[in-house]
């Protein structure tokens, strides 16, 4: 697509051309590639004995699958706090400010007003600061050890995660046409109601690709419970390399296993864009994959894919 | 505070966080051009290696990364990065392999920061630059690539604060950079934790903040109105 924009269709000497850089660019790429192996190989980490555990059933049984097991319930418990807080937090912000000195109007603006300073810091402070200082409440508490770890993850990643989906959210709204908001009005909604039964089921549906795409962020961001000590795939691995010095197999292995799932999610955000857009519920490209983000796009959506 | 600026050193961890960034900022603008131009590219074989290369690191956990530069480059390989007989070899050493793995991490996005630049321009701009007979060369230069840039601009800016940020990770591999500040107080005093944590939190309020409304005001300046 890109290509046709950088080049035109080439003829039989623009072919002849690109065969050749094709083989060079092969040939250095092989080289390079062969170059890595031979590092590795000298340094004897393609020795059977730093594999085999991988083919042992008590690698897995003890190390392996309990630690994708932590992994996969801190993403899961984490994204569903971080969705329920995300709604809350883009229907507080999509309300109008009220007026007045009444004291509902006075709560609400204040209610408004913490959701926005929410935002902005839990975006702008490293989802690792937080995890950090929970846990480093937690253990002054006495609670380093038990569910600590899987706390401190859960909430350093749902904090920063409520903050990313609600301006997801928000700049999905933003793309909706100016209409549906007043048609809501003009046929008596109140504004609560237009936001919550008419704009929300619409830019969630729009924005289901930017959705999908954050749980790679968030399943990849498990991986920052390392340092709070949390069983998730790394730490809980670790330990099962003491003894034959393969760490870098395990790490080829957690990557691959990494690489495996995250892929297959950015696979379903780019078919479900494709669905939304065969059935015209987008009102543009949303940007799960470095698709088109668009210069004029909310702040907000892109903030999120880069983390 | 002042046992928290003297015991903890945050000035030098706060020096640490921008070297680390700023290190890594160009490492990963250079490499994700490479990376860019080889997705571009009309050649089959370099449009696969730009594009496995971006699936494989991007899907990968940066902590993973950046343990790796220490567990395999360094420990398992032996490549070290700094002069051995150097006193500070452990510190030096650490810091550039970190500044390794947030290069190859932030490189996939750098690349798709600019890939999305080049997907934004019409595809009726390139045939018209062609159909009034400019070159490939002009084409480019007067066409295609200053509205890339400018569309490129957004997703660059928003990288670089992720990137900035994500220098927190660096305390995995014992870089002694903001979050590890924040690491040996809860090791070695936890009432100074509040603070620590408003302190570094405040302070990455400051860096992330300002560079979040200089991008958007950026972007909102140079878009390309269609």
């Amino acid at each position: 697509m890109s290509a046709s924009v950088l080049f035109d269709a080439p003829g039989p000497k623009a072919r002849r051309r690109y065969a050749l850089l094709g083989v060079i660019g092969g040939v250095v790429f092989a080289a390079i590639m062969a170059l890595v192996v031979w590092k590795l190989a000298t340094k004897d980490q393609f020795a059977s004995a730093k594999w085999k555990p991988f083919a042992e059933w008590s690698t897995w049984h003890s190390y392996i699958l309990p630690g994708l097991r932590g992994t996969l319930v801190a993403a899961a418990i984490a994204i569903v706090i971080a969705l329920v807080l995300g709604v809350l937090l883009a229907m507080l912000r999509l309300l109008s400010v009220p007026t007045g000195n009444s004291p509902k109007a006075i709560g609400l603006r204040a209610v408004t007003w913490i959701a926005t300073a929410w935002v902005e810091l839990t975006r702008a402070i490293p989802v690792l600061l937080m995890m950090l200082f929970i846990f480093g409440v937690l253990s002054a508490n006495g609670h380093g050890s038990g569910n600590g770890p899987l706390i401190a993850t859960v909430a350093g990643l749902s904090f920063y995660n409520s903050s990313v989906i609600c301006e997801v959210i928000r700049g999905g709204v933003g793309q909706l046409p100016k209409g549906q908001s007043e048609a809501g009005r003009s046929i008596g909604l109140t504004e609560g109601q237009t936001v919550r039964q008419i704009l929300l089921p619409q830019a969630i549906t729009a924005m289901l690709p930017s959705l999908i795409s954050q749980v790679i962020v968030v399943l990849k961001d498990t991986a920052l419970g390392y340092n709070v000590l949390y069983g998730e795939l790394l730490y809980n691995s670790k330990p099962a390399t003491s003894l034959n010095g393969n760490i870098f197999a395990m790490l080829v292995v957690i990557a691959a296993i990494y690489i495996a799932i995250n892929y297959a999610i950015s696979k379903l955000a780019t078919w479900v864009e494709h669905r939304l857009q065969a059935r015209g519920r987008t009102t543009g490209p949303a940007a799960p994959d470095g698709d088109p983000a668009g210069p004029t796009n909310a702040p907000g959506v892109a903030t999120g894919q880069a983390v | 505070m002042s046992s928290l600026f003297s015991d903890y050193h945050i000035w030098t961890a706060l020096w640490a966080t921008v070297r680390l960034t700023i290190y890594s900022a160009i490492g990963s603008l250079v490499l994700g051009t490479i990376v860019a131009t080889l997705r571009l590219s009309p050649i089959g074989i370099l449009r696969f290696v730009g594009t496995s290369y971006v699936n494989i690191f991007r899907n990968t956990p940066l902590t993973l990364i950046i343990l790796s530069c220490s567990f395999v480059l360094y420990i398992q390989l032996g490549i070290t990065l700094a002069n051995s007989s150097d006193p500070k070899f452990a510190d030096v050493n650490g810091f550039r392999l970190a500044v390794v793995g947030m290069t190859v991490y932030h490189a996939t996005y750098v690349c798709e920061a600019l890939r999305s630049g080049f997907n934004t321009i019409p595809l009726g701009q390139a045939e018209a630059a062609r159909s009034i007979g400019l070159t490939f060369g002009q084409t480019m230069r007067e066409v295609i690539l200053p509205q890339a840039f400018r569309g490129a601009v957004v997703p660059l800016g928003n990288t670089l604060i992720a990137l900035t940020k994500n220098t927190t990770v660096a305390v995995t591999i014992g870089v002694y950079e903001l979050s590890a500040v924040l690491k040996t107080v809860t090791e070695r005093d936890p009432g100074l934790l509040n603070l620590s944590f408003l302190v570094v939190g405040v302070i990455f309020v400051i860096l992330t903040l300002p560079m979040g409304v200089a991008i958007g005001r950026l972007g909102n300046r140079v878009a390309v109105k269609r």
